[in-house]
């Protein structure tokens, strides 16, 4: 449009192209191919095989996926309910209330993960509540990160809703808690499974606040990645993050179902 | 859907069935969430200025403070992060408002694709880009091959990899599609007639963006600006898995103090220095951005937290 002459038209789309390549294409399908490579010296690997993506479903390799995978479920499961409570109250309350409960919600996006780890780890290693060196203080780091995103999504779909709905249960007598689960909840299921789908993706991905709070007895697989990365074998760390890739996108899928099923009704 | 009616009661609704008699007012349902909100989120960075403020026999002293503010390598950290920060947003905006300009204004086949191909980044781990920067730019990687291709063996790539300006291009890589997005939704509401106006009274190409398309989206640019920003700033999955020793972020200080040499206070006090730093500039984004983007056509606060989120 801004471009008349078919030569700079050309020459734009041609540099649009290998910048493409260059940021988005390649950096993915390094990783992909890293996964399946024996050897890459040249400018292309050499020898495929699969032995480095047997190694990262191996012993160690599936612990650690199958600790993230419930990491991600259970956070997935407590930041939705906190957060879509809160985003409802929220959203139903008077302005100063909304504003205090939301800005609280976005503070762990504002600072760095590594800083909310410290932040759990310093503050529940000491009574009243001792979650330091258990399951638990995972789980916690990955809902806080998490909340703030169902949160805003949850608190997006509220604004979108219309509400002559519930205004209507409402004058026809219905109670506030039959107008929530009959009428907003399910008016709200597309925006809740966005919202589900995207906690379970970040939680799968989250390395910042892991790295400072795990123990040794449960360790995600963005954490395994780093110490197999770290020891120099870069071959085993693409194929493990390709397995990590692919079992989020299993999950989103199966959330996505959900979704589409919630669309239907 | 299905199961509701159309709200089209016969008379209009009476304004009592609007306030039942027996409701817990609307303020006190939020304090479940509010207080756990608190516990778990409030505490915690709380916990962290109160370590920074203790020695190791809790007695209050700012010795943590005075003894880390001043070391040679918290300053280092400070003024790595802040050329790392800077350098990634100016790269990822000047190549993320390229890509954003070509994507709307230069309409070719496959278009959509490139489009979402980007979104889809957003989605990734971060440590993803520098695993690929490790076979693509590394000293055994295919740039290195194709250089010694062109020149012979002799020739051999700088040691970007573990540089800072190999941590500000694997950053401005995952970085740029937060420009995009926010740019593409602010270009696709432009009014095209002001363009060709613009053109059609000999306006070169140069002139129209300059003078017609950019004070039209400075907002977005400002805004995903400020938010890659604050993303680099806060960063750690890529500069932890660059391992190198003089690339020293403030997030990998932190981590370096509290985890590997496990002295909490002095992690305490770099945390709560990031932490000054960081809601200083979501403030400045939150509160500066986000409300001239609703006025607008920039995303929603919803979506730019969305983007905010999503890289963490």
């Amino acid at each position: 449009m801004l471009l008349w002459s078919r030569t700079s038209r050309t020459v734009v789309l041609a540099v649009f192209a290998v910048l493409v390549a260059v940021v988005v294409v390649a950096p993915l399908g390094t990783v992909l191919l890293a996964a399946v490579a024996g050897r890459w010296t040249g400018a292309l690997p050499a020898e495929l095989t699969g032995q480095h993506l047997v190694e990262a479903v191996g012993p160690e390799g599936l612990a650690s996926l199958l600790v993230s995978v419930q990491t991600a479920l259970l956070a997935g499961i407590a930041s939705m309910v906190i957060g879509t409570w809160a985003a409802i109250a929220a959203h139903d309350a008077p302005g100063p209330v909304r504003r205090l409960t939301l800005a609280l919600c976005h503070l762990p996006i504002a600072v760095p993960s590594v800083v909310v780890g410290l932040g759990l780890l310093i503050a529940f290693n000491r009574p009243p509540l001792l979650l330091g060196g258990t399951r638990w203080i995972v789980v916690l780091a990955h809902a806080v990160l998490v909340l703030a995103f169902t949160v805003s999504t949850v608190t997006a779909g509220l604004d979108r809703l219309d509400p002559a709905y519930e205004q209507a249960a409402r004058s026809l007598g219905a109670r506030e808690a039959r107008v929530l689960l009959r009428v907003r909840l399910p008016l709200l299921l597309p925006s809740l499974a966005a919202a589900a789908g995207l906690a379970v993706a970040l939680s799968m991905g989250e390395l910042g606040a892991t790295i400072m709070v795990y123990p040794p007895s449960w360790r995600t697989l963005p954490v395994t990645i780093f110490t197999v990365s770290d020891r120099g074998d870069a071959f085993l760390a693409s194929a493990s993050t390709v397995v990590l890739l692919a079992v989020t996108a299993l999950l989103l899928f199966a959330l996505s179902r959900v979704r589409s099923r919630a669309a239907l009704r | 859907m299905t199961t509701l009616t159309a709200p089209a009661p016969p008379q209009p609704p009476a304004p009592r069935a609007e306030r039942a008699p027996l409701r817990i007012p609307a303020a006190a349902w939020v304090l479940p969430p509010l207080l756990l909100i608190l516990g778990f989120v409030g505490w915690p960075m709380v916990t962290v200025l109160g370590e920074s403020v203790h020695d190791e026999n809790g007695a209050l002293s700012l010795a943590s403070w005075s003894t880390a503010l001043t070391s040679a390598e918290f300053r280092n950290a400070l003024l790595r992060t802040a050329q790392i920060a800077v350098g990634s947003t100016i790269g990822a905006l000047v190549l993320g408002s390229f890509l954003a300009l070509v994507l709307a204004f230069v309409p070719f086949p496959g278009a959509g694709l490139v489009a979402r191909l980007i979104d889809t980044v957003l989605a990734l781990p971060s440590f993803l880009i520098t695993l690929a920067f490790t076979f693509l730019y590394g000293s055994a990687g295919v740039l290195q091959a194709v250089l010694t291709g062109l020149a012979g063996p002799g020739a051999t790539l700088p040691p970007i990899l573990t540089s800072p300006l190999g941590v500000i291009l694997a950053e401005i890589t995952f970085f740029t599609p937060f420009v995009v997005r926010p740019l593409l939704a602010a270009l696709s509401v432009l009014p095209r007639e002001q363009l060709e106006v613009a053109a059609s009274l000999g306006a070169g190409p140069s002139r129209v963006l300059r003078t017609v398309v950019f004070p039209e989206v400075l907002p977005a640019l400002a805004a995903g600006g400020s938010l890659v920003l604050l993303l680099t700033l806060n960063e750690f999955g890529i500069v932890l898995f660059t391992g190198a020793k003089d690339v020293i972020t403030l997030p990998v200080l932190i981590y370096t103090r509290g985890v590997v040499s496990l002295d909490l206070p002095s992690a305490a006090v770099v945390a709560t220095a990031q932490v000054v730093l960081s809601l200083g500039l979501y403030s400045a984004y939150r509160f500066g951005f986000a409300r001239r983007g609703a006025r607008s056509a920039t995303p929603r606060e919803g979506a730019g937290n969305a983007a905010l989120v999503a890289h963490q």
